[in-house]
């Protein structure tokens, strides 16, 4: 949680739903999202839900039914399934889906990843958690106890298999958006009447993993019977391990409970006294007055024997291909526009509500047709002040075929410089981490997780912004007749970023023809893990490597550039780099441009048109300037690399000049959109 | 009448209902937000209020067709607080869900006795979709909520949006507002027509043209930076969805 404008704060949490989504996509990816919802609603005293982001990585959807591992449901099948799950849950709660992603990778075919993120306000005099008294009342409000979701975090960390949906299919919770909706209502009404003393949610263990944490320091005493029920006849371990959804724990002190329960009941709301806190220090489980638990407090917390692990690491060989230079790189670029990673998201994007509560400034869908790719979302969550809240993300796995490393620290730098590119800046921005992992007991894959660990750590320094939260899902493996498939290393860095006058915000469309292109930031020979590379068939040997000194140097000249208004467009570059940059500002401005890649700032010697056009390298962005404003834009940058290499034209067609002068990008600007959307216009 | 006020209606499941009090709010009115069941308990009366909004969402869940459930409650908890509101002259408000309500209640087009004639069905696109419209006005309707207007640019979010009717009773309409392109063109197809309504029909209005309901979202476009493309300097006041509230505010003040 940080501050936001001194009167609110706001909270970030990002949870992974994988194995739930793999088995039942609608399911597992709707109770991920209700899961990350009630992770906010439990911060502080409380906080309300203004934004969620969704993440997903899965197998490519042309991907061979005849190579499908049996007892694995088709990539298209999961996306779809995934897809109306996350907006079903999201848009019924009344939250706006603002940011995302799509990737795709053959190793995720039979263990696709979910990831659900939600941002949270909260007034912030209630931002720190509470703590409540011996005799406060253990009150569970929302949806009823059923046999779902029993051993649903035990699922989670295992390894799939073929039989996983038939055996594992009762671990996947049943949600119900308009009950956590309910509660989500009372909630808040609750919290502003001060009637609670502390809040957890009911997530992964159920009622034993948020009783068991809330009484730590107390102790507790818990009537299992009078847990309300589905349906008869769970046993009273069902019932305390239970991950039924949309259930949250408050202490309440006795002299509230009945103005709770009043408060809870006029939203439609069940809320319901199950039992007490104590100062024994103990955990004390009744079940129809037979005692069936009595553990001490200090062994449940801290009786579990550390694991240990061993970790190496070694740069796997991929060698760095020899590619003769092309004439033109017309059909390269409509290839990787075309590719599934960069393509446009819009069929997933305009399901999603991204308006719910009024507060959107910049969209995720921009531009003069209103389709054009958002670097972040940026929303004004509090109508009565200027700030606004940026909201974005950053994941390459590509990358870490080749080293975690530089996996890492280019997603945390891809999810700032969004932030950056949107008109926010370094000064008040948060990251979030969320590894997804193969096995750990693999010790080269262990190797690979301290690696990414290790640049998380470095990055969050440099850059000055601090990691707020985080999570991590392991075992992402399928097993299949013998052979373990592992997902890629994934990692994926949220950022959120608190700017003082949301009024200020930077779209990445093209606006006006005649305005000039900057290139911002310097160009490396880093093309290993690459859309290029990869569409060649190649990874490579030399991933973009972040050099934060500069990187942060050029953010900060850039943030203050866009707070005295002197940036018209800016678009971070990423996959595909420069080339797809250009052409994804040019169709959604729906202007045409003429640069030249012989003006582009690098930082070694590059004579190859290819390795301008395509390099991914880190910390660079293209602006769009007014020719008025040239010199207060120069001098605001002055002592970065960057240059201008070009203009906008009201022509329709983009045209890049190679080193040489010669014309390597000549295509309508028409064509590029068409071959960017048509993939996935479903 | 000096202050108006507004009294917006909660269930299970609504949303948009803050920002409605936030556009209410912005037009001038005073706003009191309360669920049915405070309703159905006479907690808040209907009388003490000049404008009842029905906010959009999805009432408990929209489990049985969007507004359905709610539409009964109306008619089954809430008729001794509506029937004498609306005779009595009083605005009534219903966004997306809301207009969805109403309309299955049977109280838009109305009378009321005369049950549901019209229903709003599932997109002609199969799904549920967020995009922004041009509105433009019948400037020939009786709809207090749309006098002025000329067009606005509003988004729509919902996945049941299509306004159906035997063609007799979509003849006998009072269309208050159409789906157009941003020149105010009808029959401009998808995505202009985001669901495919007959006739490009957005918003209707009772015979008294105080009773109005709306599929897209005028609450939220209330400020410049509402509008998709504010960054291209293309927002307008005179396409805020603001209107519709200042429309309603000022016409109880006239009276």
């Amino acid at each position: 949680m940080i501050d936001f404008d001194g009167d609110w704060a706001v909270c970030f949490k990002v949870e992974t739903h994988n194995h739930p989504s793999a088995i039942e996509p609608y399911g597992g990816a709707a109770t991920g999202v209700g899961g990350v919802v009630r992770d906010v609603m439990g911060t502080g005293l409380g906080a309300k839900p203004i934004a969620n982001t969704d993440v997903f990585c899965f197998g490519p959807p042309d991907f061979d039914f005849n190579r499908l591992p049996p007892g694995v449901l088709h990539p298209r099948r999961v996306f779809k399934g995934v897809r109306a799950g996350v907006a079903d849950y999201g848009n019924r709660l009344g939250i706006p889906t603002l940011n995302g992603a799509v990737c795709f990778d053959e190793r995720y075919t039979a263990n696709p990843l979910v990831f659900c993120g939600t941002v949270g306000l909260m007034p912030r005099d209630m931002s720190q958690q509470g703590r409540q008294k011996p005799g406060d009342r253990v009150v569970l409000v929302g949806g009823r106890t059923g046999r779902d979701g029993i051993h649903g975090v035990t699922f989670a960390s295992e390894q799939l298999t073929r039989d996983s949906t038939e055996l594992s299919f009762t671990s996947v919770q049943i949600g119900n958006a308009i009950v956590e909706k309910k509660v989500l209502d009372g909630l808040l009404k609750a919290r502003d009447k001060k009637l609670f003393s502390r809040i957890t949610d009911c997530g992964g263990g159920g009622l034993s993993s948020a009783v068991g944490e809330m009484a730590e320091e107390t102790g507790v005493k818990v009537y299992l019977d009078k847990v309300p029920l589905k349906y008869a006849g769970l046993s009273y371990s069902e019932i305390w391990i239970s991950e039924s959804q949309e259930r949250m724990l408050l202490a309440v002190p006795q002299v509230n409970v009945e103005e709770l329960l009043q408060t809870f009941a006029e939203e439609g709301a069940e809320a319901t006294v199950i039992g007490e806190f104590t100062d024994d220090k103990k955990l004390t489980l009744y079940y129809k007055d037979h005692s069936v638990c009595d553990l001490e407090m200090g062994f449940l917390h801290g009786g579990r024997p550390q694991m240990s692990l061993t970790a190496s690491w070694q740069k796997p060989l991929h060698p760095e291909p020899q590619i003769a230079p092309a004439g033109d790189y017309n059909d390269t670029l409509l290839k990787i526009l075309g590719s599934w990673n960069v393509c446009s998201k819009e069929w997933v994007i305009r399901q999603y509500d991204h308006e719910v509560q009024g507060a959107s400034v910049l969209k995720p869908l921009v531009g003069q047709a209103e389709d054009g790719p958002g670097d972040a979302a940026i929303i004004k969550p509090v109508p009565t002040s200027r700030c606004g809240l940026v909201i974005s993300n950053g994941i390459n796995t590509r990358y870490g075929d080749i080293d975690p490393y530089w996996m890492a620290a280019s997603a945390i730098d891809e999810a700032l410089r969004q932030v950056i590119a949107a008109g926010g800046s370094l000064d008040k921005a948060a990251l979030l981490d969320n590894f997804c992992w193969g096995s750990v007991k693999n010790e080269q894959s262990l190797g690979a997780l301290v690696r990414a660990s290790q640049a998380c750590h470095d990055m969050s320094l440099a850059y000055g912004a601090p990691f707020i939260s985080g999570k991590d899902s392991l075992n992402n493996e399928f097993e299949h007749e013998g052979q373990r498939i592992s997902i890629p290393h994934t990692l994926l860095i949220s950022a959120m970023a608190v700017m003082p006058d949301a009024a200020k915000a930077v779209s990445m469309d093209f606006k006006q023809a005649g305005n000039l292109i900057y290139v911002l930031g310097a160009t490396f020979d880093e093309l290993g893990g690459s859309e290029y590379y990869s569409h060649l068939g190649y990874i490579g040997s030399n991933p973009p490597q972040v050099r934060p000194e500069a990187a942060r140097k050029l953010m900060n000249s850039i943030s203050l550039a866009t707070s005295h208004g002197l940036v018209r467009a800016c678009h971070d570059l990423s996959e595909g780099g420069l080339g797809v940059a250009l052409a994804e500002m040019a169709f959604a401005g729906g202007l045409g441009a003429e640069v030249s890649l012989d003006r582009m700032p690098t930082g070694e010697d590059i004579n190859r048109d290819d390795v301008l056009l395509f390099s991914e390298s880190n910390s660079r962005f293209l602006a769009e300037v007014e020719p008025g404003n040239q010199e207060e834009f120069e001098n605001t940058l002055r002592g970065n690399a960057f240059a201008v290499i070009g203009k906008v034209t009201g022509s329709d067609t983009l045209k890049i000049k190679g080193l040489k002068g010669k014309l390597v990008i000549s295509l309508p600007v028409k064509t590029l959109k068409e071959a960017w959307q048509k993939p996935l216009r479903w | 009448m000096s202050t108006v006020k507004t009294l917006i209606l909660r269930a299970p499941g609504i949303n948009r209902d803050e920002e409605t009090a936030l556009a209410f709010q912005q037009a001038g009115a005073e706003t009191q937000l309360a669920t049915i069941n405070q309703v159905a308990r006479a907690a808040f009366r209907f009388a003490d209020y000049q404008v009842i909004v029905f906010p959009g969402g999805f009432a408990y869940g929209d489990d049985l067709g969007a507004g359905r459930v709610l539409a009964s409650e109306l008619n089954l908890k809430l008729r001794a607080e509506i029937e004498p509101f609306i005779a009595g002259g009083g605005l009534v408000l219903g966004v997306c869900n809301g207009f969805q309500t109403l309309v299955k209640a049977g109280t838009l087009p109305g009378p009321v006795s005369r049950g549901q004639t019209v229903t709003l069905t599932n997109n002609d696109s199969g799904r549920f979709e967020c995009r922004w419209v041009y509105l433009t006005a019948n400037p020939n309707s009786r709809c207090v909520f749309t006098r002025g207007i000329e067009r606005i640019y509003v988004p729509v979010a919902h996945g049941e949006g299509k306004l159906v009717a035997p063609p007799e009773v979509i003849e006998s309409l009072d269309v208050a507002l159409y789906y157009t392109n941003a020149k105010g063109r009808k029959h401009a197809g998808y995505p202009h027509n985001p669901n495919g309504s007959l006739k490009d029909i957005a918003g209707i209005t009772d015979s008294t043209g105080r009773i109005f309901g709306m599929m897209p979202h005028p609450e939220d476009h209330i400020r410049a930076t509402h509008h998709p493309r504010w960054t291209r300097g293309e927002a307008t006041a005179a396409s805020l969805g603001l209107a519709i509230y200042k429309n309603a505010v000022e016409w109880v003040k006239s009276l």
